[in-house]
């Protein structure tokens, strides 16, 4: 089950031997070293003629890092994310991922960087006539992988996820928490530079909740950076050494600058 | 590749139903209206090819003398002069049993042995066939030849009384040929509304692919296969329907032996053109699919 294991990192990642999505592209580089993974200057957001709907976003995100971003409903939570995962590009200011603007950058090299992605929607997104098994495969399949290679990456995913016995079910045929644990395994199964989830924890019972920021505590340690957006106060103290960004009607708050100007780029 | 190749699993990321209902159907109609009208526009010009090419240089020589010997001896005289001009051809001097059999079909007595044909005072027909194609030239010196070996003979232009059967044939192939014109773009838009069409039904598995790096090529390549083939589907049923009314027509046609209608016909190149129509008509939906697929793609980012 997964409660056993939701502080341990699945087989197939500490051994390096299952495949990246980003391996089998080029066109992303790799975060500059010792630079931020995730760089917003100034960034606004507008639909349409609207007013903005984020103004003045500014903050850095260090590799490795763990951050929940928090606010209220229509606070833009969402909207920040969808740039963060390159569903949005700002109206202003300056976005950088892995050392390269994104703003000004074509878009027939976005697909190498969402690679470097994963996403966790608050509704799943599953696709609905894929098995559980398809559904998680599906990162690396697009990345190129080989049947060979995936298959045995991807039933240890299902097995650390406790849904083994379940591969071959469909989206419709799992419960909320279960098709919860799918979207996760799909979101990390390409070992994921950068790991977004929006409400992870909104359709699940506190103890599953706790179970699936296990999975995301255990990516952490691997190196991955993870951005949570939440509600649940109760969350955010369970991660040690966890930043808080909170969103307040489309501004940042930021009262200790540590995301705008964290402890390592201090000068 | 017309349709491309993507691997299995990949295919699935399309559920298994038909994403475009309708579409082989509307397509395998318009495959079938499309090549009935080319067969048409070939068969129609063709005709008027050979209609033109046979009427162009040649002219008949009509000599009504009422003496009967003499229309005989005038008829005779003119072709053998007309056979030694160097603008000349060929001279033929058309005998009087070939003109009552062709009354003969008219009048109802095809043996010739009506007394009523073999009564009537039928002239003596020359007929003269030009060296090239100025007939200017020719023309006058013919003229000048009849009035010294049959004077009072009149000389009759093929190109004047068929020429318009001729032109109207070739307008209605040239109408033939915008049909299969109209009925093409007809084809190429049911295809557009079709990608389209899928695109929206999909647009949830799209945009998730998208998310998770996949490229435009690699989803158009999905669509695209999945469209060729409904296509493809249409397009064979529609060639096999087509090729069995054509076949039904070209079986009638055999028996029609008797004037324009025995100069119709497809050629080999006719043929070709109605072969390689259905194997351009897949092209050209695999290529509409693939253009619509990845404008409607560059508008999500």
């Amino acid at each position: 089950m997964l409660a056993d294991e939701r502080t341990s990192a699945p087989v197939l990642w500490p051994d390096a031997r299952a495949p990246r999505a980003g391996d089998a592209m080029t066109e992303a580089s790799p975060a500059r070293p010792g630079g931020a993974m995730v760089e917003f200057d100034g960034v606004g957001l507008r639909y349409g003629p609207d007013a903005e709907i984020l103004s003045d976003i500014s903050f850095n995100l260090q590799p490795g890092s763990f951050y929940f971003l928090t606010g209220a409903s229509g606070a833009g939570k969402t909207s920040l994310l969808k740039m963060l995962y390159l569903a949005q590009r700002p109206s202003r200011g300056i976005v950088r991922l892995f050392g390269e603007d994104l703003v000004a950058m074509p878009r027939h090299r976005l697909p190498g960087f969402r690679r470097r992605i994963g996403v966790v929607f608050q509704d799943f997104r599953l696709i609905p006539h894929l098995s559980a098994r398809d559904n998680i495969a599906l990162p690396l399949r697009i990345a190129g992988v080989s049947e060979e290679d995936l298959s045995g990456p991807v039933g240890e995913m299902l097995s650390w996820i406790g849904l083994g016995d379940r591969a071959d079910a469909h989206p419709a045929t799992l419960s909320g928490g279960e098709q919860q644990r799918v979207a996760i395994a799909r979101a990390v199964i390409a070992r994921p530079q950068l790991l977004v989830a929006d409400e992870p924890t909104g359709n699940v019972d506190p103890e599953m909740a706790m179970r699936l920021l296990g999975l995301f505590e255990a990516l952490n340690r691997l190196g991955t950076t993870v951005v949570v957006a939440t509600h649940d106060i109760h969350l955010i103290s369970r991660i040690e050494n966890a930043q808080m960004m909170r969103l307040e009607k489309g501004r940042l708050s930021d009262p200790t600058g540590a995301l705008r100007y964290p402890p390592a780029n201090r000068t | 590749m017309i349709i491309p190749r993507v691997p299995v699993q990949h295919r699935r990321l399309l559920p298994d139903r038909r994403l475009s209902g309708p579409t082989p159907w509307v397509i395998a109609i318009l495959m079938m209206l499309t090549l009935l009208a080319a067969a048409a526009g070939v068969g129609l010009a063709r005709s008027a090819n050979a209609i033109g090419a046979a009427i162009a240089g040649r002219v008949t020589v009509q000599i009504v003398t009422a003496n009967p010997v003499t229309r005989a001896e005038q008829a005779a005289a003119l072709r053998r002069a007309a056979a030694a001009q160097p603008f000349v051809l060929a001279a033929r001097s058309v005998e009087p049993e070939e003109l009552q059999a062709t009354l003969g079909q008219w009048f109802g007595a095809a043996e010739g042995d009506d007394p009523v044909l073999k009564s009537l005072p039928l002239p003596a027909l020359v007929d003269i066939d030009f060296v090239g194609e100025d007939r200017t030239g020719p023309m006058r010196q013919l003229q000048a030849l009849v009035a010294r070996e049959a004077p009072g003979a009149r000389i009759i232009p093929h190109a004047e009384w068929l020429g318009p059967v001729a032109r109207l044939i070739r307008s209605l192939a040239w109408i033939a040929g915008g049909m299969v014109l109209l009925m093409t773009l007809a084809s190429a838009a049911v295809v557009i509304m079709t990608a389209r069409a899928a695109l929206a039904t999909h647009f949830p598995t799209i945009e998730m692919l998208h998310l998770i790096g996949a490229t435009d090529r690699q989803i158009t390549r999905l669509f695209q296969r999945r469209i060729a083939i409904d296509t493809a589907y249409g397009i064979a049923l529609g060639t096999v329907v087509a090729a069995a009314i054509l076949l039904l027509i070209g079986w009638q046609w055999s028996g029609v032996t008797s004037g324009l209608a025995a100069t119709a016909s497809f050629g080999p190149a006719g043929w070709a053109l109605l072969l390689a129509l259905p194997l351009l008509a897949i092209a050209l939906a695999a290529l509409t699919a693939r253009q619509t697929l990845l404008a409607a793609l560059k508008k999500i980012l």
